[in-house]
């Protein structure tokens, strides 16, 4: 990975780059018109999001109960990751919306989801920051709750409400369409394996002089 | 062995609590003064939103719970017995659901007094269709207890903990407050759609079993420094 | 990871964080560009030109915000790491014979 780093970066720029020549050429959607080319790096963005929520999950429950320092790093960077990608996602979705549903916000599963997930993974930023001795545990138990609860509360206002498009309109997206919107998420998955690597080599650093400050204390004693 | 401590410790807890009652009086004019505070604040000419009494029930044992959550650890704390509780040779989990059906006998007893407040405040014929009315309301009691006791017992130790429960725990207990009050409102209605109310049953039962499971497998790893 | 510490520290990170800069400035010119892109492409249904024009500040802001926020955040990421190895080149210099941590 260290050795693909540099040039993944530029792989990535240049697919970044190239994107918005793509989208501006991609087929024209007739009912939503210009606003929905907002697509192309909205559910890129969430798309993302979810790995990061997923992969927090996942190195949380090794963390919790093997207990391995390289996992925790790895969960609180991947927490980080999601919550900018998130963030990217409910800034965008409402955007579109506006045009396209004529409302910033509506209470339905996606969306519901979408904030509840990114509020969780905040409060996991919280405690981490705010918890004290002890809160790589803690952090540790919001990651695995908070991944563990996303299926209830999506079926839960899935069931309550839904205005948004369905799951299903991926796979059936149109030729024109289809080339641009998996080249954007190859392009975002990139810049999310990329983001993730930086930020777990920075814990890795963080991590390192915390123990060197320790052993400093300890020595100087 | 199990049962044997869990028990104990729901004894232990009764015991401390049967002298004063402080944390259930507290809690239960708590939640008393939430529901006037809703009411005051929806109730137009008289008349409350539909499905105000559903959510203001739900909303009040939330807050309500939470308070008891805290206080109930807090309790532990402070008087540090929780050291001696995980040093003696007892299952962790046990301990869990010791303290699981302490603030369980906590909420059902705020819930004996909301519940006819309510319906007596907003005449919301909360007791039409009890077969189904209390099954909701245990079931998403025990969910919403179950994630809060975790919770509260492993932020024990932090300095922030008075405001790190709710931002913790209102996330994850979204489904049950969902469910609770979409449940409710069904039997609220009339007719009683009770169908629907069944389904939010179902739900409710499943977040209870992922969530009870989850929660006694990490209560261990959790506690242990 | 000392390998690592070489590179990010010094010019590899500048030169990644020059070239994203580069890139995003010059495509921030094209998306702008982007709406006058159409032709080619008959639309299934023949919008007037007036419905399209509010759509475009909502989409350019969509994007600008997102690329805001990716540079802002390696920004975030070089400033904690340049910290965090200053701190580590201190503890190091402060205890040569302890040598790296790592």
């Amino acid at each position: 990975m260290r050795k693909l780093f540099v040039p993944l970066t530029v792989v990535t720029a240049a697919m970044f780059a190239y994107a918005p020549v793509l989208i501006a050429h991609a087929a024209y959607e007739s009912t939503m018109g210009l606003v929905q080319k907002i697509f192309y790096f909205h559910v890129p963005a969430w798309w993302a999001m979810f790995s990061g929520v997923g992969i927090c999950g996942g190195a949380s429950l090794v963390y919790l109960f093997k207990g391995r320092p390289k996992a925790d790093a790895l969960a609180a960077s991947a927490a980080e990751v999601a919550v900018l990608f998130g963030l990217m996602g409910l800034v965008t979705g409402p955007l579109w919306g506006r045009k396209a549903w004529g409302v910033w916000w509506q209470w339905d599963a996606k969306l519901t989801i979408a904030l509840l997930l990114e509020l969780t993974f905040v409060a996991y930023l919280l405690v981490r920051r705010y918890g004290g001795p002890g809160s790589d545990k803690l952090a540790a138990a919001v990651g695995i709750f908070g991944t563990a609860v996303a299926p209830f509360v999506y079926e839960a206002v899935n069931i309550w409400r839904t205005i948004h498009p369905k799951t299903s309109v991926v796979p059936t997206l149109p030729p024109g369409m289809a080339g641009t919107f998996w080249f954007c998420v190859l392009a975002f998955m990139l810049l999310f394996t990329l983001l993730l690597t930086a930020r777990v080599q920075l814990e890795y650093r963080r991590v390192a002089l915390d123990e060197l400050y320790l052993r400093d204390e300890d020595d100087e004693r | 062995m199990f049962l044997k401590t869990a028990l104990l410790v729901l004894r232990k807890d009764l015991a401390i609590e049967s002298r004063s009652f402080e944390i259930l009086a507290t809690t239960l004019f708590f939640a008393v003064g939430c529901v006037l505070v809703f009411a005051f604040a929806l109730v137009k000419e008289g008349q409350a939103p539909p499905d105000a009494a559903a959510a203001i029930l739900w909303i009040a044992l939330l807050f309500a719970g939470t308070l008891a959550l805290g206080r109930t650890f807090e309790r532990e704390r402070y008087g540090e017995t929780i050291r001696a509780l995980l040093l003696a040779p007892a299952p962790r989990p046990a301990l869990y659901v010791g303290k699981l059906l302490g603030v369980l006998c906590l909420l059902a007893l705020t819930e004996l007094v909301l519940v006819p407040l309510i319906a007596l405040l907003f005449a919301a014929p909360l007791f039409a269709r009890l077969g189904l009315m209390l099954p909701l309301l245990a079931l998403g009691t025990i969910g919403f207890a179950a994630v809060g006791t975790l919770f509260a017992a492993m932020l024990m130790r932090t300095r922030t903990r008075d405001v790190l429960l709710p931002v913790l725990l209102y996330p994850i207990t979204i489904p049950v407050i969902i469910a609770g009050v979409r449940g409710t409102a069904a039997l609220l209605a009339s007719p009683p759609d009770e169908p629907t109310a069944i389904m939010w049953l179902g739900i409710l039962l499943c977040f209870d079993v992922v969530f009870v499971t989850l929660s006694l497998w990490t209560f261990e790893p959790l506690m242990t420094e | 990871m000392r390998r690592m510490a070489n590179g990010m520290g010094t010019t590899v990170a500048r030169a990644v964080v020059g070239v994203l800069l580069a890139i995003g400035m010059t495509t921030q010119a094209f998306a702008l560009q982007a709406p006058a892109g159409q032709e080619g492409f008959v639309p299934l249904d023949q919008l007037p030109p007036a419905d399209q024009l509010p759509a475009a500040p909502l989409l350019v802001t969509a994007y600008a915000f997102i690329w805001v926020a990716v540079f802002f955040y390696v920004w975030t990421l070089w400033r904690r790491l340049g910290r965090v190895e200053r701190d580590l080149a201190a503890l190091g210099r402060r205890a040569p014979e302890r040598g790296r941590g790592r």
